[in-house]
């Protein structure tokens, strides 16, 4: 007989990997991006392309030059430059998603360690880098014929009501990512059913936004209809968001109610950011800034073992 | 009705197809017999023969070597050939009597008289089921005798049967069941005259009907026993996840089924409670599942024990090809061996062989996915466990209630990045248990 491995239990495997994982949110991806290609037309696909080869070769570049394992394989990567052209415009200049691509993965993410070690979405992290460097680009958003010109909560803001077919089909302007209320939902039912991400954090994200803006519009005395509200969860990149970013896996808390938590405070400060802020969108900076919080959530949210009962305090 | 269940846990392929329809065989070995001193958990045995003495079939060869501890019964007669230092599945070595048998199966003044339980006290049934060598025969070894020793006025309402075999590949205590359900209800009725009052119930995961229906037929004049079906899922039949799923009651690691009003029971140790009560057998025999894709014809087998693993894979057709992993026990919790050269305990409820090893993949980076959180049945966070046992930071990782881990493996299978954390923290916890054992010894 040939000599056997010897190891510790178990000695048996998921048949999941990193990779499996991160091919599942691709494709939970491609539905958004699809229309985003149908909406805005074929430059669409020359910003997806810029930023997701941006990434990618950042990485390899890095891990070449530091002589790190190569670890584009585990496709990580290409769902960061997928998030980061699903929220850029697609008549933004090609150097837009390819400086993106390079902060999100060298500054963001390699920087601090790689894969799961990031403290902020990368994506996202670029997102607000770009947003602040490149303000004027980065907020004009593309005018289509034949679609109204204005993204659907800067239409629902100015008092006027918003089609609810445009909203969940997608015509009209915005991100890349964000138009089509339909092709996220299918991206999320796509993400629970392989149970790759949980609906906890999307569900609380949506719904504490929503509660916080009506509770802040009372508040500030701002009119409010149901029609503006439903705009604010639909709209504004919130679903994309809550989807794909506020259910990150190495930014966001892993402890059940800590996700929970995290929903929470993203809500509220994109309420916040909405109703007194100057941004219209708010939920990027939201995410970003959670995310700073995860390591303290984490903390405070640590679950209780099996049948250990609370320590009285003495 | 919904299967009662713990929240957590897995759901990996079963395997037990390959062999949960293969009926018992009994095999006699040719070659010698070794019997380790060490099967059970506790002291090792002392052994009480010498070499060249004459044994017999049911012949105590070494006694108890503590409380907590179980005599070894011969399982053939003939001679002994040495009382030797032997290897063991763990990859250690033990003490061991080795016997050359005579094939002749001659038995020990007694052997095989009937009795009835009901004339016997509590106290003499532990002590026949002590000097039977009874232990834990799903893969602890815990002593049996040790569990019906309970603190005074600690009531005792429930009797657990773990029939659950959640281990994947595993089907022997489904063979007993199907072939065999009155031994075990035998048993149960005889560790339940023990505790007046109490309850007896089957736990058995509802991927096994044809048990459930013959031990729920076995058992349909007791009105006290009840067969309970469990949903099918890793680690179900661990102890503490099976008496939460049964009565609802949780306990942690610092305490007993008994402070649960339970005992819990194997169910192969149950028929040899009955076996050695009512027919005063002791445990000299065991059945075991030979199984996996590297062999040819995959089984279960009624063996002495001490018989060598080599003659159980001669029976199950040997090899297809030569195996990447010898494994004793299931593929979740067992011991990889590097040898076939070992004989079988009391606690060897399988050998499952793979031609390829499912374990030997390189570890990635963490990836946060948070999937070993919802896996681990103790709800633990392995993630942050296994940082705390690489670096050392023992105090950190008791105060994360890592001691509550019952290593049954779940974190690292569940991981996409195949990472080794339930080994890491396992490594950890039995650091830091030897620590304060050793202090407890200096004081």
């Amino acid at each position: 007989m040939k000599t056997v491995n010897v190891s510790i239990s178990p000695h048996i495997r998921t048949g999941r990997s990193t990779a499996s994982i991160m091919l599942d949110v691709i494709i939970a991806l491609l539905p958004s991006i699809g229309m985003g290609v149908y909406v805005f037309g074929w430059r669409t696909l020359l910003i997806t392309a810029i930023s997701v080869a941006s990434c990618v070769v950042t990485e390899y570049v890095y891990e070449k030059l530091m002589k790190l394992p190569v670890t584009v394989g585990d496709l990580s990567a290409v769902v960061t430059g997928l998030i980061l052209a699903a929220c850029l415009y697609s008549t933004a200049p090609w150097w837009i998603p390819l400086i993106g691509g390079v902060f999100a993965i060298l500054v963001v993410k390699m920087l601090f360690g790689g894969i799961g070690q990031n403290f902020m979405n990368p994506a996202l992290a670029a997102r607000c880098f770009l947003l602040l460097s490149f303000s004027r680009i980065m907020t004009d958003y593309p005018v289509i014929d034949g679609l109204s010109s204005a993204t659907p909560l800067m239409i629902a803001n100015s008092g006027e009501t918003v089609g609810y077919t445009e909203l969940f089909v997608g015509t009209h302007s915005g991100c890349i990512g964000e138009t089509s209320v339909i092709a996220i939902i299918i991206g999320a039912l796509y993400l629970f059913a392989r149970r790759v991400i949980s609906p906890r954090a999307p569900i609380t994200v949506i719904g504490s936004t929503v509660a916080f803006v009506a509770l802040f519009s009372l508040i500030k005395g701002d009119p409010l209809t149901f029609n503006h509200l439903a705009v604010h969860a639909l709209g504004g990149g919130l679903l994309i968001g809550a989807v794909f970013m506020a259910s990150d896996y190495a930014t966001t808390p892993v402890t059940f109610w800590g996700q929970i938590i995290f929903g929470v405070i993203v809500g509220l400060i994109t309420a916040v950011l909405r109703v007194f802020g100057g941004t219209t969108e708010g939920i990027s900076f939201a995410i970003i800034i959670t995310n700073l919080l995860t390591p303290v959530i984490e903390k405070l949210t640590y679950p209780r073992p099996f049948g250990v009962r609370k320590e009285k305090k003495s | 009705m919904f299967s009662k269940t713990f929240r957590g846990g897995i759901h990996p392929a079963d395997g037990k197809s390959l062999s949960r329809d293969c009926a018992i065989k009994k095999l006699i070995p040719k070659g010698d017999l070794v019997f380790l001193m060490n099967q059970h958990i506790g002291a090792p045995a002392q052994p009480c023969v010498a070499v060249g003495d004459k044994v017999l079939v049911g012949q105590t060869i070494a006694n108890p070597g503590g409380f907590v501890s179980a005599p070894i019964i011969s399982s053939v007669s003939g001679t002994v050939k040495s009382v030797a230092s032997h290897a063991c599945a763990n990859g250690d070595a033990a003490l061991a009597v080795t016997v050359v048998n005579d094939n002749e199966y001659r038995t020990v003044d007694g052997y095989g008289t009937e009795r009835d339980y009901r004339s016997l006290s509590p106290d003499e049934i532990r002590n026949i089921v002590r000097d039977a060598g009874i232990v834990g025969m799903g893969g602890a070894g815990f002593p049996t005798h040790v569990k019906f020793a309970v603190k005074p006025g600690v009531v005792i309402d429930r009797i657990i049967c773990n029939a659950a075999e959640c281990e994947p590949y595993i089907t022997c205590d489904y063979r007993l069941m199907v072939e065999n359900p009155d031994m075990a209800v035998l048993g149960m009725r005889i560790i339940m005259s023990m505790f007046p009052g109490s309850k007896g119930v089957f736990g058995v995961e509802d991927n096994k009907p044809e048990g459930i229906a013959a031990l729920k037929k076995a058992s349909e004049n007791d009105s006290d026993i009840s067969v309970v079906a469990l949903k099918k899922k890793y680690p179900q039949g661990g102890e503490r996840m099976l008496i939460s799923a049964i009565t609802g009651k949780k306990i942690n690691s610092k305490m007993l089924p008994a402070d649960a009003g339970c005992i819990v029971v194997n169910y192969a140790s149950l028929i040899a409670v009955a076996d050695a009560v009512s027919f005063n057998r002791p445990l000299t025999h065991r059945v075991v599942t030979v199984t996996g894709d590297a062999i040819k014809q995959p089984g279960n087998f009624e063996v002495p024990i001490g018989t060598n693993v080599s003659e159980l894979i001669e029976a199950a057709g040997g090899f297809v090809t030569d195996p990447e992993k010898i494994i004793f026990g299931g593929p979740m919790m067992g011991a990889a061996v590097y040898s076939l050269d070992l004989p079988v305990n009391k606690t060897t409820s399988c050998v499952l062989c793979f031609i390829n090893d499912a374990a030997d993949v390189e570890p990635g980076e963490c990836i946060r996915c948070g999937k070993c959180l919802t896996a681990c049945p103790e709800r633990l966070m392995p993630i942050k466990l296994k940082n705390t046992a690489d670096v050392g930071d023992y105090a950190e990782f008791e105060r994360l209630n890592g001691l509550e881990c019952i290593s049954c493996g779940c974190c690292t299978y569940i991981c996409p990045a195949k990472r080794r954390l339930s080994q890491a923290i396992t490594a950890a916890k039995n650091h830091i248990i030897a620590e304060k054992k050793k202090a407890a010894v200096k004081k």
